[in-house]
This record gives structure tokens, sequence and C-alpha cells, in this order.
């Protein structure tokens, strides 16, 4: 919760508290067999895979680049993020394009997922804390888990996943790894 | 016009006299008997303090006045420019400068330092006056004496009477004739406005840009002659103007009515109507004209002529006046200020332009239709143009940059004591305003460093046998699409050795290293290193070149710098010359498309004709000169097979040539430059991004970081190559 807290306070135009708290719909999608979900408030669109441009010395999760009507657009692969495995294209992959806010300025990031699913209402009281531990994934990458149809779904806190910040930091090391060896 | 903007053309055209103020004034220490520049400095003054007036800013008046009839008495030769006057008169130029910033920053009356300060100034400046302060007020007095003439009674009302005839060419000196009855009205109450119209000619001679108007006032207020005088300040060489205390006596009307250019009864009509004069006044004093006719008239001849003998030098000054006005005016038409958002806004446009355009032709290529690749590649060629032009738009002349260092190298000099000269070249360079913007504060900081640590005091000069006076030099020039500017100069040098035990002091090198000189001198521009003994209030914390190089890697510049020892230091700052759009040169790594800057590329070789130097593989042999070289494709880990015919592009930058080998060449592309974005922001050997004709997104190599790395990799390698033995 703490990570959340620090979120609404550096991203008073994306997410603040009240709309967290009234945000009820939910985007599913597929990424290596399992359900997640991410709120809708953020997303701008969703677009087909395609023509990406690979940036070399760059950590695994950090896919390329696309145009996306002119802007340069970094495309995230989620499951490389989360330390599992490199998503696989198939004819269903999408890239779900966010706002994130980068200080003062938003910044537009795209995401990789298997497929996507559907947009559902999860109410508020059906949402339960981010345990832990025992998650398969970072606990400050959790927002919470939602219950749908009787089942958990991880609800993405993404706005941590794709911090910024911490991208960068990420993507640095890597490149001066590579450089050393 | 709303006043407020009003206001900020006022803080902008302000800002901008008063650093041609100080401009002049450093220029004009040089050739004291300048008088173009004795007339810059005090046309400046003149009209910051006119426009002041308009808005009613009495403090800037009052204060800018008293500068104002110090430059009047220099400009009349009553007094010679010295140094101790410049002085003087750059620091009320600095105190007019903080007087405007505070009003910028929406101050209202000056703070009680800052009027602290003004006295000082202005008492200061009092001193150059002496005798000149008594001829204004003998100006003033002048007039006054009339005002107790002799010759009939006092008149009846106890308002003030002002004939205002404007000249001709108010208007074009962009006096509005209202906004000083506007400002009239802040010192009293206009009782009657007559507007004079008969000199307006028939419509068909009219001249729209002359002023034909006169006005007669009658004004009621308490402020005094002088003040009512000085609303009309700015005017007053042009036009006629007559001001008459309340109670004045009716012959001094009279001969007001003589001297006015309207007819003796219009002019009293007129009177009559702005009731100044009651009718039997009136009456009294044409009797009064008529009767004494004769004697009278004499005077009133003799007061014109003589009125014409002291005009026409006057009319002359005056005359030269509004022509230099005139030419400054005509060159000032041709600019345009333009909202520095609005120019960004169309270059951006003109990527997306170019964007597009490199999409249309890459179709017409496919169609292979021959009537469309041609119009494809006309429009293609208006673009480039297009393109050009825009950039154009942005580029600005280092010249005002270096101007102001002039300052700072006078001021801090006087400081240190040291006697130093600036010597300026190349300050027609042009670079982009953004650049511009930002190098202020490096430049700055290292002409401080320069001139407190470089250059030594007079003593020690003479001691080694140079001469006594410094010389600082700023120079610009253009070299392989990038700008270089130079900061010089002929002091002490650097201490190899010092800065030597200092980096090992510090940990940053290890003892035993083996450092060429440039490595060494390069050296102080790591964090935290500082070789002065003493921390002076200028220079030698330590936090100087390090925040020097961080501030120039932030444009994607380089800066470097070379010394001999007891004879000169030279720092080098490479900068590219625009930030948005430049033309590249595409290459191909496998399925990847790479773009090279093409004012860095030389020349391109195919593989196969080179051959190694010295049987080397670190090292290509470029017509006998050795040439490090950079597989793109390990470098960038590329999968796949390398091309079976490689070529070599060899691009070079400063004075450093590089090979890069690549799998194939494809051409110039108009490449707009896309920034990396703060995910990419700390990748190496990529510039940025740009996006193709197709569509798809290539990368821009960043060629200074790549040769950085390849020469640093090479070194790490092997010092001291065998190829290189080889080839010598």
């Amino acid at each position: 919760m703490n990570a959340v807290a620090q979120i609404n306070k550096s991203l008073p135009v994306v997410a603040n508290t009240a709309a967290q708290q009234d945000q009820q719909q939910y985007l599913t999608f597929m990424l290596g067999g399992e359900t997640y979900a991410m709120g809708i408030l953020a997303i701008k669109e969703i677009i087909e895979y395609g023509n990406i441009t690979e940036v070399p010395r760059m950590p695994e999760f950090i896919r390329g680049v696309i145009n996306l009507r002119g802007a340069v657009v970094p495309v995230i692969d989620l499951g490389a993020r989360f330390g599992k495995h490199i998503t696989n294209i198939t004819r269903r992959t999408c890239i779900v394009i966010i706002e994130v806010a980068n200080g003062e300025e938003a910044q537009d990031v795209g995401v990789m997922v298997d497929a996507v699913n559907e947009v559902l209402e999860i109410s508020a009281s059906e949402v339960e804390p981010a345990p832990s531990f025992g998650a398969n994934i970072r606990a400050d990458f959790i927002d919470g888990m939602g219950k749908i149809n009787g089942k958990f779904v991880i609800i993405l806190n993404i706005h941590q996943i794709l911090s910024v910040e911490e991208m960068a930091t990420l993507a640095g090391v890597a490149g001066s790894e590579t450089r050393v060896q | 016009m709303n006043l407020d903007e009003a206001l900020h053309t006022f803080i902008a055209e302000s800002r901008e006299l008063l650093q041609n103020m100080e401009d002049a004034l450093l220029r004009i220490e040089q050739s004291p008997d300048d008088e173009e520049l004795i007339n810059a400095i005090f046309r400046a003054a003149h009209t910051i303090k006119g426009s002041a007036g308009l808005f009613g800013l009495d403090y800037i008046v009052a204060f800018t006045h008293v500068a104002e009839s110090v430059l009047d008495r220099v400009r009349n030769g009553e007094l010679h420019i010295d140094g101790e006057l410049v002085a003087a008169l750059l620091s009320s130029c600095d105190h007019l400068v903080e007087l405007i910033e505070h009003l910028a920053a929406g101050g209202g009356e000056p703070t009680a330092e800052i009027q602290e300060k003004s006295n000082a100034i202005v008492s200061r400046l009092n001193g150059y006056l002496g005798a000149g302060a008594v001829k204004t007020t003998n100006v003033a007095l002048a007039s006054e004496p009339t005002c107790t003439s002799e010759g009939g009674g006092e008149v009846e009302t106890d308002l003030w009477h002002i004939s205002l005839r404007f000249g001709k060419d108010v208007l074009r000196n962009g006096m509005d004739p209202l906004s000083f009855i506007r400002y009239l009205s802040t010192l009293g109450e206009i009782r009657h406005v007559v507007t004079l119209l008969n000199n307006i000619p028939p419509a068909g001679e009219m001249d729209p840009e002359s002023c034909y108007l006169g006005f007669e006032i009658s004004f009621k207020s308490d402020a005094d002659k002088a003040t009512i005088e000085g609303v009309f300040e700015f005017v007053r060489e042009d036009c006629m103007i007559r001001i008459l205390p309340p109670r004045s006596k009716i012959s001094d009307y009279l001969r007001l009515i003589a001297e006015l250019p309207e007819e003796d009864m219009r002019v009293g009509e007129m009177l009559l109507r702005c009731g100044t004069l009651t009718q039997s006044e009136l009456d009294a004093a044409l009797r009064l004209q008529r009767g004494e006719g004769k004697e009278h008239q004499r005077p009133i001849g003799e007061v014109l002529v003589e009125a014409h003998m002291v005009q026409q030098p006057v009319m002359e000054a005056a005359l030269d006046k509004q022509k230099q006005v005139k030419e400054h005016k005509s060159a000032e038409a041709n600019l345009i200020r333009v909202d520095a958002d609005k120019l960004d806004g169309l270059i951006n446009l003109v990527g997306e332009l170019i964007i597009a355009g490199a999409g249309a032709n890459l179709i017409a290529q496919r169609n292979g239709d021959a009537g469309l690749l041609e119009a494809t590649a006309t429009m293609s060629r208006l673009v480039e143009e297009v393109r050009d032009s825009a950039l154009k738009l942005r580029m600005v002349q280092i010249g005002a940059t270096f101007n102001r260092f002039q300052r700072v190298v006078r001021d801090v000099s006087k400081e240190l004591g040291k006697d130093i000269e600036l010597v300026i070249s190349g300050a027609e360079t042009e670079l982009d305003k953004t650049v511009v913007e930002k190098i202020g504060d490096p430049l700055t900081h290292l002409v401080r460093n320069s001139m407190d640590h470089g250059i030594e005091s007079a003593e020690v000069r003479i001691a080694h046998g140079k001469p006594a006076k410094g010389t600082l030099r700023l120079n610009a020039y253009h070299d392989a699409g990038s700008i270089v500017i130079e900061v010089s100069d002929d002091g002490g040098g650097l201490n190899k050795d010092r800065i030597l035990k200092k980096a090992i002091e510090r940990g940053l090198v290890n003892e035993g290293d083996s450092l060429s000189d440039k490595e060494i001198y390069n050296l102080i521009f790591e964090a935290g290193f500082s070789t002065a003994e003493a921390v002076s209030n200028l220079s030698g914390r330590g936090v100087g070149m390090d925040v020097v190089r961080r501030n120039i890697t932030a444009l994607r510049g380089t800066v470097n710098l070379d010394s001999v020892e007891g004879q000169s230091t030279t720092v080098r700052i490479r900068l590219p010359l625009t930030l948005a759009i430049i033309d590249g040169f595409l290459v191909g790594v496998g399925t990847a498309v790479y773009v090279v800057p093409l004012d860095m590329v030389v020349e391109c070789i195919e593989r196969a004709a080179w051959e190694n130097a010295g049987g080397d593989d670190r090292y290509l042999n470029l017509r006998g000169e050795v040439l490090p070289y950079l597989r793109l494709r390990e470098h960038f880990e590329v999968e796949g097979e390398p091309a079976r015919r490689e070529n070599v592009v060899v691009v070079r930058y400063g004075e450093q040539k590089v090979g890069l080998v690549v799998d194939r060449l494809l051409g110039e592309f108009q490449t707009v430059i896309k920034p990396l974005g703060k995910v990419f922001s700390q990748i190496s050997g990529i510039g940025g991004f740009t996006i193709l004709g197709s569509g798809e997104v290539a990368l821009i190599l960043d060629v200074p970081g790549l040769m950085g790395q390849v020469v640093g990799e090479k070194e790490r390698a092997g010092q001291n190559p065998e190829a290189m033995r080889a080839l010598n």
C-alpha cells in the first residue's frame, strides 16, 4: 500500500485517490496463460502488434519502439518485465497504449499482451488488498485482487510497472553491462 | 490596446534598450569621441524615460531624467567621457535594469532598498551635473519671467492653459498625441480641450502618417510648470508647446496669440471656448494689442525672430534626430517578433511534412509511375527548402551572447585588478536559439575561470616576458555540421603535474597510469576537481568544470581543453547546429536501419577494398592513415549473418575519425529527430529516433558517443598498438 500512496503523490493527473476508489472498470487480458486486469483510466488505445523497431543494448523487457501516428512509443514486454518469459508473438498479440505520468509530463508507453479479453466492472467491495507474498510477481506491481466469477484476478498497478524512472535505470544498467562484456 | 500588453511591450523594449545602452557604454570607453555611440546611449535613456512617463512610472522617469541630463551634457560636449563616468553610467544602467525587472516581477512602487540605491546613484550622477543642474533650471526660469511680465492685469481663471501644436512627424516617431493628453490628465483635471483641425489639408493631399493636430487645453492642477512640461518632454523637440500658468498676465496670452500660427482671432476664440479667458478679457487683450500696436508688435516680432534664431539649430538637431530614428526604425521594421512556441510548432509541422513526403516518395517508387515520381521529387526538393528556411528561423547569431561578456570581463578584471582585453571573433556564426540560451552559463563559467586562474597578474606576466595586458578570446565557427566555440586565454596554462597529483589524490586515476597530455587536461572536467588553492568568490570551488561539461553534454555537445603550459589555455566546445531536423545518411545492418548525421560522413568504401593496418584487426589502413573501426553488427548485437559485401562509412567528429562497418548503404534521408524520451535516456550510442517513409522507426546513431566507446575500448584493448608502429 505504501507504493500506492507514493504513486498518488507523484501522479496527480492520472490516478488520484478519488478516481481509484470510483474506478470500477477494468480491462482483462491474457499473459502467459494467466488472466490479469488493469484499470482502464490510463489506457489510451489498443493496437495490433507489428512494425516494431528493436533498440539495441536494452534489457529484455524493452522490446523496441513503434511509430504511433508520428510519436515514437517504447513497447514493454510485460512477461519479461515480470521476470518470467519473453512473450511469443501470435495472431492475437496486442499492444495496449498507456499514458504514464512522468513528473509533470505524460508519456505514452505500449504494453505487449498475449490477448485482450474484455472490459468489465469490479465493484470496490470485490477487490481485496494485494497479498504481501505468495503472488508470483513483485508485490508492488499488484494493486489488488479482483474477484471475477468467483476467481481471483490480479489487478496490476500499471504505473508502478511502467515507472519511467525505474525502466530508464534498468535500461542504463543493461546498456553498460553489455558494453563491459 | 490592453494596458497590460502595452506594459509588457514596454518592459521588453526597455530590456533591449538597456542592453544596447550597456553595449554602447562598454564600447564608448574605447572610443570616447564616437558621437554615434553617445547618441545611442542618450536615445536609449530618452526612450525609456518617455515610455515610462506614459505609464506613469514616475520613479523610473525621475531616475532616468538625471542620467539623461548627464548624457545630454556629454552630448553637448560639456562633459568628457572617462572611466569613472562610464562606471557611473553603467551602474545607473544596471539600476534601471533592476527597476525594470522589479516592474516586470509585478512590483509596484520601488522598495526602500531600491529607493536608497536610486538616491545613491542619483547623487553620484548629480556630481556630473554641477553647472548643468543650474542650466536645466535656467530653462525653466527663462520662461518663468514672462509669467510676471508687464502689461495688463491678471486674468481671472485659476486654470493652466496649454497650447499644443504637434509636429508632423509625431505619429511617424511612434508617439500618440492622445496618450500625452491622457497622461496629462493624471496630473490634474482637464477642463476643456479644443482640437484644431484646420491644419488638415484636403483629403487628397493628406498624408495619413503625418500629424496635423493641435490642441488648446485648459487644465486645472496643482502641479508646477516643470512637471507639466515634463509631460511633453518627449515631443518637445518637434512640437510647439506653450504653457501658461494660472493667472498669467493678459499680455502673456497676447504673446501666445501672436506666437501661435493660427490667426489671432481664431486663437482668441479658442481661448474663449477653452474657458481660459472670458470675453471681456479677450476684448481687453485685443484692444491692448491694437492700441499699443506698434510698440508691442515689435517685441513680439523680435521674439519671433529670436525664437526663430534659437530654433534654427534646435530644428536641425531635431531633424537629424528624426532621420536617425527613421533609419533605426526602417532597420527594425524588417524584424518581426514571433513567439518561440509558434516557431516550434512550425518546425514540428515541417517535420511531419518531411515524413509524409518520404512516405509518398516510397509509394511512387513502388508504383514506378514516372509522372508521379517526378512530382514527388519536385515536392521533396521544395520540402527540403521549406525545412531549411524553417530551421533558419530559429538560428541566431552568437554575437549577442559574446557581447554580454564585454561587461563580465570588464567588471571581473577590475575586481581582480588585472588588465584583460576581450577579443571576439566569429560573432556572426549562427546557431539554434535553444542552444544559444543554454550556452550562456557554461560560457560565463569558462570566461570567469580563465580570468581568475588562467591569466596571471600584470607583474607575473611582465616577469614572464608577456605583455602586461592579458587577452581573452571568444571565437566561434562552423565545422562539420557542428558549431565550435572557443574560449582561450594567453595566461599561465595548466600545470600537468599538479592536475595529475590532484587526480591521484582524488582517486580519479591510478598512480602509474600513463595518460596523454590531453587526457590529463581533460581531467579537470571530472566532478569535484579543482586545482585552485584558494577559493575566491569567482571560481575555485571545484564545482565548476564538471557542471560545464554536464550542461554541454545535455545539448549533445562535447568539450575539451588544450593547453600550453606558461602560454595559453583553450577550451573548445563543440555543439550540434540544430536540435530538430538534420540531413541523415541511412545505413542498414541486418534488418535494422540506422541514421548517421550526413555532416559527419566523410566517405564510404567497400570493406573488401580495405586492408587491416599491419595485420591488426582493430584498425583499418585508410590510405596510410590508422583508422579505428567498429562493426555495428557486433556492437548492437544484431543477429544473423553479415552481408557478403560489407561497407565502411568513415565518420569524423572533431579531429577524430572512425570507420563504421555496416551491411548496406541506403542513401541520404531527411531526418526529423524524435527525442529519446525518458525511458531511453541512459542509452549510449543512440542519439534519437526518426520515422522512415515506410512508417517504421529508425535509430539515429550518436556518433560522438560511439566514438568515445570505440576509442576507449581500443585503447583499453591495447595501448600503443603495434599497428601504429607498423604504419609509422
